[in-house]
């Protein structure tokens, strides 16, 4: 909301000399944030004044344009030229060459002299041009920023105005007032209108409000006016849309009457345009009083008006010429023809006032905030009067805000009012409100006077009675807002001050600290780091290709994906099912920055939705559901568990002197799958796998010993890479984190530590190539019983001496007893028994 | 021709023995100098030998004089040998001597992203004052990211949230346009009083530019307890603001509108490192839990109070760390996280 500064100070006392900037350091303390500030005289100034055209020399130039040379007197006749300067004529009268033609000799024009500054620092100085020295411009609207027409020069006298020459025109135009510009909040409608900031300011600064409503005289009607009936056939929540309609006439308006200076620059200053006389009126007296006014062309009224809700199947055209489909929940003014406005939200086009309208009916009515709300969202028709319906207007001043109107109409538009005048509805009930003694000062923790809260409650307009054991409080009927005790407390607190509310910090019981979870989760982002990989964030935003590839494999089926009803791209519309896009999404934009040696890892939730997607149960606010309601909520909510992925590609580090890097490959992705499962105290079972995103051959799957599979490590399929654009060879690991977690012991049990000799023993054995090394290792180590301390593969190797098809694995053993040092023979005989039951069953044979 | 031992003769040995060990410049022409001096055939050892062709009465005299000398020689030679070795030594190291300016770096740090890493820092402050940490689903259920925190179906600010809307509309999911719902399931699954710090991503449907993201992170405070005040609010985030931004920062309360509290205030936080001078700077929402959102849990608003809060991460980087575009911290470029390290 923007507040012109001489608008505020007609109600409230604010010093002449405060700026915007002043006003807004007020209205912040009570809740008003601080937005923006509108100063014409930021880019423009004078001398910019008021001039009389003494004669006009038409010449027609080569290029086939007319020029007007000009005389102008721009300080009254016989008396001295103040001003002095490059280009000011002391005789008073400047030359000026001017493009424009709506004007002739005789007429008051708004001229700036040199030395002025027009909006876009254009600065005016002398110049030579068609043959004269022009000293000046006469100005039009658009040069001087206060409008968009630019036919031609302003004639003051089609404004209305007759001032002496030499008057300041930056005054008359209202280019010296400012505009603060506030935020508010959506709880505090009224204050859209200089009558609620002005209450405001008021009691932000302790200074006196006048409020501008009760200087309105409704005058007493002397009957019935235009005929109107509330007929609402389908309330929302049980709540008429419309409890209030007043409805005045004011016949023989001049629609050629110019909108006055002031009217039109307080309209400007608070962000509306000026378009007609009437039109300016009712926008007025919305940004004045906040209620919102419609004008209709009483002659192209027909019959009644009624205020109903849309028929299955009605349709209006609105004011910005658009057909609306209507809705039967959206409330409507019609007559006898149907629907003519979509009621507090946009009038319609086949009744609203235009440049022939003389005879002007006014529509004053108070409007349910839900209905509004609900036809504005519907059609997207956000405006001035819906913004104000949808947050609740003053149910009492509609009457007033007609009468404003009606004494605009008839004082500057010429018109007389009817003596007749419609008001009907009723008045929903006041809101009461107990305020129980003390309960402001437990809430907030300050002592408040009775005081302090009685100055505060009457101040904001409500009125208040004893009762027993606090304060009954009848609110304001333009507050909606204030409904419930804490309302009122807030309005104590922020008026008496929240800078008085004092620091007291609240003692917590003993707390558990993090959870097992949280602590696992820091420690698996923590060790990858240490691991030398670098943590991303992606957006977990994918397309449904991205989580058919990189989702959990499929074996041909489609993925099951959560879609967004409203993403931000298209194309992305889908919640991820896997880590994996976002991080090579995240690669791929560092290489093309020029990073080639990448590891990058996240940690995040993916999305999979169950058998049970949400629940059509929504229920009320306020009350706790029953606990099957509960239930259902909850059951509804998709799994989302937490995993980790890693992309690795590029080299492990940069070269440097004496050091050639290691290119990342499938094993790093493995090893880094691995240590996640190390600093869990987990050991991971590594198998050949399959997935649609990883190289058929170089897939490694990650499971628990129970066999629940947690994850994949590898290569990532040569064609998904080309089609990235990542180099070949990338490497890749996600882990269902969430499953990990839960496997990890809760209490690690401790091995005791034998002292005694170790014992090595080397084996290598010849497979099939097919045979995973895995196994091989599996079989020796349950082969070798419980001799064996630890077992490591320490070489793969197939090519001369082996059998095509074959390969070699150097297996190095430890053997240790908990209770005597071991002889060679027992090392031996374990070392042959392992080697016995892989020959058994991974065929292997000793080289 | 005098007998070689004879005690000048002798002392001629002696001398010229030490003149050869001193010029000696290395280990090997030591050897050569040991094996003329004092080695078998060197003038002392012949002379030593004679000692076994003299009378018995002249032996003692003799061996006084050549012993003596034969120590003197060993003894030298032990010292030159000693020095020559230390020489050698100090001239091995200094052929060792490499660039210590061009090593090179094997292995390279990882990084934390600083958005985790201020999170994990902000849990850590609330963690030792008694607080826990809760969590919640990112995809939850409309009642309890809006109704249940006293958001009328019909309410403006509803519709402000620019909420992500998970297909089809009538299973009523969202992206979590706050973390605000862990603060609900908090009340509802915890024993009162409820000390809760809900750190998380969130959700809205902003377009990336410089200062806006839709999806960021936030930290949500919590407390319900008997007879908690808005004193004890602005207690609580004046402590932890003096842990974030040392002893001099403070908050200031300016009254505002949430559906969930009231009375509502923004907080700003007064900070003494900003760039550019200490100042003023708008850092989060706060106020009094709203009586409707506790009784939507189950707890009677007449007897319990409760105050609540909520900061962005991003923000809070952006400022207290100085970045001064939100792509940074989205787009994952490496050298943005490797900047910090682990540390924030």
């Amino acid at each position: 909301m923007r507040i012109p500064l001489s608008w505020l100070r007609e109600y409230a006392q604010v010093p002449v000399d405060a700026t915007a900037e002043d006003v807004m350091a007020d209205l912040v303390k009570v809740g008003l944030e601080e937005e923006d500030v509108h100063r014409p005289s930021d880019s423009i100034s004078g001398p910019i004044v008021v001039g009389q055209v003494l004669d006009v020399v038409k010449e027609p130039q080569t290029n086939g344009k007319t020029i007007n040379w000009c005389h102008v007197r721009v300080v009254p006749e016989g008396a001295a030229q103040p001003l002095t300067g490059d280009g000011i004529d002391p005789s008073g009268v400047q030359g000026i060459v001017c493009g424009a033609h709506n004007f002739e000799a005789g007429d008051k024009v708004v001229v700036t002299l040199p030395g002025a500054v027009l909006p876009g620092d254009f600065r005016i100085t002398p110049r030579k041009t068609y043959g004269h020295t022009s000293a000046g411009m006469i100005a039009s609207a658009r040069e001087l920023g206060i409008g968009d027409d630019h036919d031609g020069i302003i004639v003051l006298s089609r404004l209305g105005l007759n001032p002496e020459i030499g008057t300041d025109a930056m005054e008359l135009l209202g280019l010296t007032d400012e505009a603060a510009e506030i935020n508010v909040t959506p709880d505090r409608g009224y204050c859209f209108s200089i009558r609620g900031v002005a209450r405001e300011y008021a009691l932000a600064t302790g200074t006196s409000f006048t409020d501008p409503a009760a200087q309105i005289e409704v005058a007493d009607a002397s009957g019935e006016g235009y005929p109107v009936r509330l007929e609402d056939q389908a309330p929302v929540y049980g709540k008429p849309g419309c409890d209030r309609f007043v409805a005045r006439a004011v016949r023989g308006v001049d629609p050629s009457r110019p909108t006055p200076q002031w009217m039109a620059s307080r309209l400007r200053l608070a962000g509306m345009r000026s378009i007609s006389l009437v039109v300016d009126i009712s926008n007025y007296v919305m940004l004045e009083l906040g209620q919102p006014l419609h004008f209709y062309d009483v002659d192209k009224l027909q019959g009644p008006i009624v205020v109903r809700r849309a028929n299955p199947g009605e349709t209006l055209v609105t004011l910005d010429g658009k057909e609306r489909k209507l809705s039967t929940e959206d409330l409507l003014i019609t007559d006898d023809r149907g629907a003519i406005g979509l009621a507090g939200v946009m009038g319609g086009a086949e009744t609203e006032v235009g440049d022939g309208t003389t005879n002007v009916l006014i529509e004053s009515a108070h409007f349910d905030d839900v209905s509004m709300g609900r036809t504005r969202r519907r059609h997207k028709l956000p405006s001035e009067a819906s913004k104000r319906n949808e947050r609740g207007v003053d149910w009492e001043v509609a009457d007033e805000a007609a009468q404003r109107a009606v004494d605009l109409l008839v004082q500057l538009a010429g018109g007389t009012a009817d003596t007749t005048a419609t008001d009907t509805g009723s008045r929903p009930s006041p809101v009461v409100i107990d305020l129980p003694e003390g309960f402001a000062s437990r809430l907030i923790g300050v002592e408040y006077s009775t005081e302090q809260i009685e100055t505060t409650l009457t101040g904001i307009g409500a009125s208040f009675e004893q009762y027993d054991g606090g304060l009954r409080v009848t609110a304001p009927s333009w507050r909606p807002d204030l409904a419930i005790k804490e309302d009122l407390v807030e309005e104590i607190a922020r008026l008496v001050g929240y800078d008085r509310i004092p620091a007291t910090l609240p003692v917590a019981p003993p707390g558990r600290g993090l959870t097992r979870g949280q602590q696992q989760r820091r420690r698996v982002l923590q060790s990858l780091a240490d691991a030398g990989l670098t943590e991303v964030l992606s957006y977990p935003f994918v397309s449904t290709e991205q989580n058919s590839t990189f989702g959990a494999p499929r074996g041909g089926s489609e993925v099951a994906a959560l879609k967004l009803a409203n993403p931000i791209s298209a194309e992305f519309g889908y919640l991820r099912t896997s880590l994996l896009p976002g991080l090579l999404e995240t690669a791929r934009r560092n290489h093309s920055r020029g990073f080639r040696d990448l590891a990058l890892y996240e940690g995040g939730l993916v999305f999979l939705p169950g058998d049970q997607l949400g629940s059509e149960v929504l229920p009320p606010l306020g009350v706790k559901p029953a606990e099957e309601v509960l239930e259902e909520l909850y059951a509804g909510i998709p799994d989302q568990p937490w995993h980790v992925g890693a992309v690795l590609t590029g080299h492990e580090a940069a070269p440097g002197a004496g050091f050639t890097p290691r290119a990342w490959e499938w094993s790093d992705a493995v090893d880094a799958a691995l240590t996640v499962g190390d600093i869990l105290g987990i050991e991971l079972v590594v198998a050949q796998g399959e997935h649609q995103a990883f190289h058929p051959g170089r897939t490694a799957q990650l499971s628990l010993r129970t066999g629940e599979v947690v994850g994949y490590a590898g290569e990532l399929h040569p064609k998904l890479l080309a089609d990235l654009d990542l180099p070949a060879r990338t490497a890749a690991m996600e882990l269902n984190g969430e499953a990990l977690f839960e496997a990890a012991a809760d209490v690690i049990v401790a091995k005791p530590l034998s002292t005694f000799p170790l014992s090595t023993q080397d084996v290598a054995l010849v497979v099939d190539s097919s045979v995973p090394a895995e196994a091989v290792r599996e079989a020796l180590r349950e082969g070798a019983g419980e001799l064996l301390e630890d077992i490591a593969l320490f070489d793969v190797y197939s090519g001369s001496g082996i059998e095509p098809g074959k390969k070699s694995l150097a297996f190095g053993l430890r053997f240790r007893a908990d209770d005597r040092t071991l002889t060679a023979d027992e090392a031996s005989a374990a070392r042959a028994q392992a080697v016995e039951l892989a020959a058994a069953r991974c065929g292997a044979v000793q080289r | 021709m005098p007998s070689p031992l004879d005690e000048a003769a002798v002392a001629a040995a002696v001398e010229q023995a030490m003149m050869a060990f001193k010029a000696a410049s290395d280990l090997d022409e030591l050897k050569t100098a040991r094996l003329a001096h004092s080695g078998e055939k060197s003038p002392l050892s012949l002379a030593n030998r004679e000692i076994g062709k003299l009378a018995k009465e002249d032996k003692a005299a003799a061996g006084k004089i050549i012993g003596p000398a034969r120590g003197r020689i060993n003894q030298a030679l032990a010292a030159r040998t000693a020095e020559l070795e230390a020489e050698r030594e100090a001239q091995i190291l200094v052929e060792e001597a490499v660039d210590v300016t061009a090593a090179p770096r094997r292995r390279r740090a990882g990084a934390r992203h600083p958005l985790s890493t201020l999170q994990e820092r902000v849990s850590d402050i609330f963690v030792g004052m008694g607080w826990e940490i809760a969590e919640g689903p990112e995809v939850e259920s409309e009642w309890f990211n809006f109704d249940a925190l006293n958001f009328k179906p019909d309410h403006p600010a509803r519709e402000m949230q620019d909420t992500f809307f998970v297909e089809p509309p009538e299973a009523h999911l969202v992206l979590r346009t706050h973390t605000s719902p862990v603060q609900v399931r908090s009340m509802l699954e915890r024993d009162l009083p409820v000390y809760v710090l809900c750190p998380g991503r969130t959700f809205r449907t902003d377009e990336l530019d410089a200062t806006h993201t839709p999806v960021f992170h936030q930290f949500e405070g919590l407390a319900v307890d008997k007879g908690l005040t808005m004193a004890d609010l602005r207690g609580t985030l004046e402590h932890f603001s003096r842990q974030m931004f040392g002893a001099e920062a403070k908050i200031r309360l300016r009254p505002a509108y949430f559906p969930f509290t009231e009375p509502s205030a923004e907080m700003d936080i007064w900070h003494p490192g900003a760039k550019g001078g200490p100042r003023w700077i708008e850092w989060g929402g706060c106020g009094m839990v709203n009586p409707n959102v506790l009784r939507a849990a189950g707890i009677d608003p007449e007897v319990y109070s409760g105050f609540a809060f909520g900061m962005g991460i991003e923000r809070t980087l952006m400022f207290r760390n100085d970045v001064p575009d939100m792509h940074d911290m989205i787009e994952g470029d490496v050298r943005f996280s490797q900047h910090f390290g682990m540390e924030i």
